[in-house]
């Protein structure tokens, strides 16, 4: 193996001295995925841009440092700081998590109908880690870029739902990720396991934030495993602060019949990379949408793959970029569809807003079509805001920034629209009034 | 109230106005007519300062001040109105919201107090009223989807939201049915005042019967040819540019 320039060789040292300390160090089966994973890491070495999925976007900046486990704190949030980060008028099953580690202190589980299963992924290794196995270990669990494995060698907490057949779920689950980004540069491997047995039903968020400024790394992995006629909307708000690193990749396995609807709206970190990897089985529905808003030197990625790999498959996917300064937007969306996958029907559209000259968007469709009968569409487009509307406005004496503030509000609240919840949907456009309204000069 | 003196304009490299003076006092309505193409909607694009409209020669004076010196919403706060030929569809943006801010943005550079919501309604519905707008129109995104005649409709209701000093409306008459037409005079003759000054950029004398002008300029080939009173209009409606000796720019080119 060549050497590595990269930091990757020490997280497998730090890997060696602290395994026997990890969560469920004393599961047979978890020790060696555990040490499937650091084998798995150490060959494949952090991604470089010489590799296609990552040509857009360079880690460099992040491996060059070597970050230590984030700490588990007794304290040092507090409940309004999460307060801060909840959708108002929205009752939720609230589990919140510092530094990747489930906080029950600040958490508000509430009263969880019979068939739910929601608590930390620590305490089920615990307490039932026979239910874990095989989502942890199905076939194909390990593969993936170096990132993953390394969050499955590591993972230390995150959070569990399982929902037994026919449940639906009222309220949504709210998974709140607090970082406090300390001294010392610190990562957090979050894993999110949930599974939606055959006909239930849940809303689940997931926000990524910080109360303070902060360096650090969040590398997280959502796994979501939907038997047939299951029925998931998942709402993803990625704010970490703006020092921060944020990878994910949320996995979706959808069986026949059901139907994942995901809204991710990225605004935070100096580099996130929001990756989801959707496998559709016959007949179901698939969509996915979101927002990214960088400014500054911010980079943000979203990178999705749809692979349709049964018959009679809906999947739509929608996002829109908004970019100022020098930041840097990324979309790559491909689209698998399988010499079994006939009557697909598979829609993907990609937007991008660039306020300023040095603002930067790489746009990539990628469409793999192994079958005749499929209806299949793709767009991008990347422009300036529109300068008769903008002159328009401020004909009727609206100032520039004003103008410029109500054409993106605008761009941005007409994806929003598209989720479905009035209270989620006012949560996400006052997490975009609250970016533009942010003054970073 | 506004002094145009000899003013040229090139858009895109383009000398499009070729010497225009004109004077517009308080209380007075002009009417500009002219042919296709002969730069009526560039004269009104350069008044409210849209970009890459350009005063090569000349100047403007608004009130005794440098009118191209002020960006187009220090023009409005001002009290410059453009009612547009052709109102822009802004999607996503709600038209009731839209014109909340431009009010508040223009009263309170009037030193006025910012209306809040209950008081915005209701000013906006009393001038709905009389304009005979449905409420239903104004829900929807600014101009989106709206008909010809329901644009320039809104774009009445805007001026007549805003009260400006000076009112330029471009072919705000183009479009409209017989009873739009009406509504549409009734609302510019509600702006006249011996504060305010209106000019309307039209085709046809069908709009002047009902806001009579005191002054009407022809302007062909980016040069005022003729000026006249009221009955200058009805001359041209008669008989066409071509008793004027002028032809249609477009049938000439
Ligand atoms: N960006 C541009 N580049 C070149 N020529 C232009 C540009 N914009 C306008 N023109 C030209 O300037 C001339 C005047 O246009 P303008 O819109 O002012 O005419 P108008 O008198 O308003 O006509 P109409 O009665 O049809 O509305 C036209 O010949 C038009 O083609
Ligand atoms: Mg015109």
């Amino acid at each position: 193996m060549a050497a590595k320039t990269d930091t990757s060789e020490a997280y497998v040292h730090r890997f060696a001295e602290a395994k026997a300390t990890l969560a469920g160090h004393g599961l047979p089966w978890l020790a060696g995925l555990r040490e499937r994973a650091i084998e798995r890491f150490a060959a494949l070495g952090f991604p470089t841009r010489r590799i296609e999925e990552w040509k857009f976007t360079d880690l460099r900046a992040l491996t060059r440092t070597t970050f230590s486990p984030a700490p588990r704190l007794a304290n040092g949030v507090t409940g309004d700081a999460v307060g801060r980060f909840l959708p108002a008028d929205l009752p939720s099953h609230l589990l919140v998590f510092v530094n990747g580690h489930h906080r029950a202190d600040l958490s508000d589980v509430g009263e969880l109908p019979a068939g739910v299963r929601l608590c930390g992924l620590a305490e089920a290794l615990a307490e039932a880690p026979e239910l874990l196995e095989e989502q942890l270990c199905r076939d194909g669990a390990l593969d993936g870029h170096a990132p993953l494995a390394l969050n499955t060698a590591f993972m230390t907490d995150g959070a569990v739902l399982m929902l037994a057949r026919g449940v639906a779920l009222e309220r949504p689950v709210h998974l709140l990720f607090l970082a406090t980004g300390d001294e010392a540069p610190a990562v957090a491997h979050p894993r999110n396991i949930i599974v939606a047995e055959a006909a239930s039903r849940a809303t689940v968020i997931e926000t990524y934030a910080a109360p303070a400024a902060g360096a650090y790394w969040t590398n997280a992995v959502t796994d979501i495993v939907m038997e047939a006629d299951a029925s998931v909307r998942h709402v993803k708000v990625q704010a970490e602060s703006h020092d921060a690193f944020h990878l994910a990749v949320t996995r979706v396995r959808l069986a026949k019949g059901s139907a994942y609807n995901s809204f991710v709206a990225s605004v935070g970190g100096r580099l996130a990379r929001n990756e989801i990897t959707a496998v559709l089985g016959e007949g179901v529905e698939c969509r996915l949408g979101g927002v990214y808003l960088a400014r500054g030197r911010q980079h943000l990625d979203t990178t999705t793959l749809i692979d349709h790999a049964r018959p009679a498959s809906f999947s739509n996917e929608h996002y829109r970029g908004v970019l100022d300064d020098s930041a840097h937007g990324v979309f790559q969306g491909k689209i698998i569809i399988r010499p079994d996958a006939q009557k697909t029907d598979a829609h993907q559209l990609n937007k991008n807003l660039l306020l300023s000259r040095t603002a930067h968007v790489d746009t990539k469709p990628e469409l793999e079509i192994h079958a005749d009968d499929v209806k299949c569409s793709h767009g991008a487009a990347t422009g300036a805001l529109d300068a008769e509307a903008l002159f328009y406005l401020r004909s009727r004496g609206l100032d520039t920034d004003l103008a410029q503030r109500l054409l993106i509000e605008a761009f941005v609240g007409e994806i929003i629209d598209e989720v479905e919840t009035t209270a989620l949907r006012a949560h996400l456009r006052r997490v975009a009034a609250a970016w533009l309204t942010q003054v970073n000069k | 109230m506004l002094k145009i003196r000899n003013l040229h304009v090139a858009v895109d490299g383009k000398e499009i106005l070729r010497g225009i003076t004109l004077d517009v006092n308080a209380g007075e309505v002009h009417a500009i007519m002219g042919p296709n193409g002969s730069g009526k909607s560039t004269l009104a694009y350069l008044l409210a300062g849209r970009e890459g409209y350009a005063a090569t020669e000349g100047e403007i004076l608004y009130d005794g001040r440098d009118l191209l010196a002020l960006e187009p919403e220090e023009r409005a706060r001002e009290g410059v109105f453009l009612g547009f030929q052709y109102p822009v569809e802004i999607p996503g943006v709600g038209s009731m919201n839209f014109l909340k801010s431009a009010v508040n943005a223009v009263r309170k550079h009037r030193g006025q107090p910012e209306l809040d919501a209950m008081d915005f309604l209701k000013l906006a519905r009393q001038t709905m009223k009389l304009l005979e707008i449905d409420e239903a129109l104004l829900s929807r995104p600014l101009n989106v989807g709206f008909s010809g005649g329901e644009k320039k409709r809104n774009e009445v209701f805007q001026m007549a939201m805003l009260e400006p000093r000076l009112a330029i409306l471009d072919e705000t008459d183009s479009g409209l049915d017989v009873d739009a037409l009406k509504v549409v005079a009734k609302g510019i003759n509600a702006l006249r005042g011996e504060t305010r000054a209106i000019v309307l950029i039209t085709h046809y004398q069908r709009l002047l019967n009902y806001v009579v002008p005191d002054q009407v300029h022809v302007l062909a080939d980016g040069r005022f040819v003729k000026s006249g009173g009221k009955e200058l209009a009805l001359e041209i409606e008669d008989q066409g540019y071509a008793a004027l000796g002028l032809r249609d720019n477009s049938a000439a080119a």
